[in-house]
């Protein structure tokens, strides 16, 4: 559940960099994408049939703050994304680096609490840091997205036992990797490692074809929701043979 | 039989031209003495192969003979090709284009541009692309125009006489419900310091540029994509991408003096194809989207052999 919303698909796309409005259209469409993430701090007022093309896909448009630096420009970009979209949620993205684009944790802290009190139903990019993680549920989130890696980097999930504890640390809130996703199989391996979906853009957009690539990334994803739900078997430091081996003769 | 192009971009001056050439009376109507629009400010490239990176094998088409088509026509059309390049920690982006075009060969690219020597270890050559001064090659299309005994009016007060060739661009959002605007922005710089002598695009997974030379120490770099109907000048953001994939280029960009910024609407179409559209009794040429002097001259034939071969059915 997101924020009392219930998704059969696990995965969120970003719209940016997509070669056309068709093929983002037809994109989503392969993914089987019910989120759709897209930003409003770039193209202003002024970027309103694009947005238009987007609310015809029919999915529910998750407005995200994606371009800005400090809590009062986020704040301010959520209040203008609730008034276009008409929608309380809102991806949280304060930007601490301009080339990394990594979280700046205090400002997103700052913004979160703002956003909420102010009845925003907020999904913060953040990393995997706990207490972090603890001060955002603690200023009203109820869903996390900690980055698997920089955004637009295709590196996967970087900090596994980081995402790890997170998992384990967080059992009941929606946790949501955002970022970093370069290849369907890490997809499948972060919804095999028990988070609740993940959200992501260029892989799919830069790919030479979107919408071979978004099916792809549905099928990975479904497979990692259903490899966890079905439990994995844990991994040993042996091998275990799955027939009886009593009796061989000890040759040593 | 008279047909009135409205609209004096590169689609209406194509237009005019591919009609007047097969004997038809054109008049050209542009409301705007001075001209606009997205046309002013295009980087002139004539690069099919780049540009089906991220366009549809339909632009390459169209694109494919372009480079003859300006050549026949204006003065000034450069068969150098295309260099693409990347610095070195996005050297994959290069490794991605390379798979997502055909066409090129890999160069070393200092031996091609001698000005960017030992800046980058390897590049992408496009031996068949060309490129253009835009704001020169519309200037030779309207004069030519002209010889051909086509008709121009500029600033408002004429009203059409012929079947309308609607060429407005994004002014036709009144019959084209579905075009919309992609915002561009650009810089025009002059340095004596550096020599280039065929565009070159600079690849980054966040920003890509390109820098098209024009001539007299004058290098057009552009442009900005943005999903907006915004007409506001350059953004600061945008002049600084530019400026420093400029200066990632080459760091003597850094004291080139700008001598122009400018910021353009690009009429497009849902999937960003340039079309040629019959509707309300009307034609169309839009949606020309970042392939104006691309696409132009192909759509402008196409038009033109379909109206013509009405006539002969008709009479």
């Amino acid at each position: 559940m997101f924020y009392k919303t219930e998704l059969s698909s696990r995965l969120f796309l970003g719209t940016a960099q997509y070669p056309s409005p068709a093929i983002l259209a037809e994109a989503i469409r392969a993914s089987g994408t019910e989120v759709i993430t897209v930003s409003l701090r770039r193209e202003g007022p002024g970027g309103g049939v694009f947005r238009d093309l987007i609310a015809a896909t029919g999915c529910r448009v998750l407005p995200n703050t994606a371009g800005c630096h400090s809590a009062r420009e986020a704040i301010t970009t959520a209040h203008m994304a609730r008034e276009v979209f008409g929608t309380n949620w809102i991806k949280l993205e304060v930007i601490g680096h301009a080339d990394t684009l990594q979280p700046d944790p205090f400002a997103l802290l700052e913004a979160a609490r703002v956003l909420c009190a102010e009845g925003f139903e907020v999904f913060p990019y953040t990393t995997e840091d706990l207490i972090l993680g603890e001060k955002l549920i603690e200023a009203g989130c109820r869903v996390l997205m900690p980055w698997g890696a920089p955004i637009g980097s295709g590196q996967g999930l970087r900090n596994i036992e980081g995402l790890r504890s997170m998992r384990a640390h967080f059992p009941d809130i929606p946790l949501v990797i955002d970022a970093g996703i370069g290849a369907p199989s890490q997809a499948a391996q972060a919804m095999e490692m028990g988070f609740d979906a993940v959200l992501l853009n260029t892989a799919v957009a830069k790919a030479l074809d979107p919408v071979g690539m978004a099916r792809a990334f549905r099928q990975a994803v479904e497979a990692g929701l259903a490899a966890h739900r079905a439990g994995l078997m844990p991994r040993r430091d042996m091998a275990a043979a799955s027939t009886p081996i009593f009796g061989m003769a000890a040759l040593a | 039989m008279m047909f009135s192009v409205l609209g004096a971009g590169v689609a209406g001056l194509c237009a005019a031209t591919a009609l007047a050439e097969r004997g038809a009376r054109v008049e050209v109507i542009d409301p705007s003495p001075d001209p606009t629009g997205a046309s002013w400010y295009a980087g002139g490239m004539l690069a099919p192969y780049c540009e089906a990176e991220a366009a549809p094998d339909e632009v390459f088409t169209m694109g494919r003979d372009a480079v003859r088509w300006w050549a026949e026509r204006v003065p000034g059309v450069l068969k150098n090709g295309t260099l693409v390049v990347a610095p070195a920690r996005d050297a994959v982006e290069l490794d991605r284009f390379a798979r997502a075009t055909r066409g090129h060969a890999w160069v070393d690219p200092g031996t091609i541009e001698p000005d960017l020597q030992g800046r980058f270890a390897r590049g992408l050559f496009y031996a068949e692309e060309a490129h253009l001064d835009p704001r020169a090659a519309a200037r030779a299309l309207r004069d030519r125009l002209i010889a051909l005994g086509a008709e121009l009016h500029f600033g408002t007060g004429a009203t059409p006489r012929g079947q309308i060739i609607d060429c407005r661009g994004l002014t036709s959002r009144d019959h084209l419900t579905e075009l919309r605007a992609v915002r561009g922005e650009m810089l025009l710089v002059e340095t004596p310091e550096i020599t280039l002598s065929r565009p070159v695009r600079l690849l980054h997974p966040r920003f890509p540029c390109y820098i098209v030379p024009r001539g007299e120490n004058r290098f057009m770099i552009g442009a900005t994509m943005v999903e907006s109907d915004d007409d506001r000048p350059v953004t600061a953001r945008a002049a600084m991408e530019l400026l420093s994939a400029a200066y990632t280029l080459h760091p003597a960009f850094a004291e080139a003096a700008i001598v122009e910024m400018g910021a353009g609407l690009r009429p497009s179409l849902p999937d960003n194809v340039p079309r040629v559209l019959h509707r309300g009794g009307r034609c169309h040429i839009n949606g020309l989207y970042r392939h104006g002097f691309l696409t132009a001259p192909a759509l402008a034939e196409e038009l033109a052999q379909t109206l013509f071969q009405e006539h002969r059915h008709a009479s």
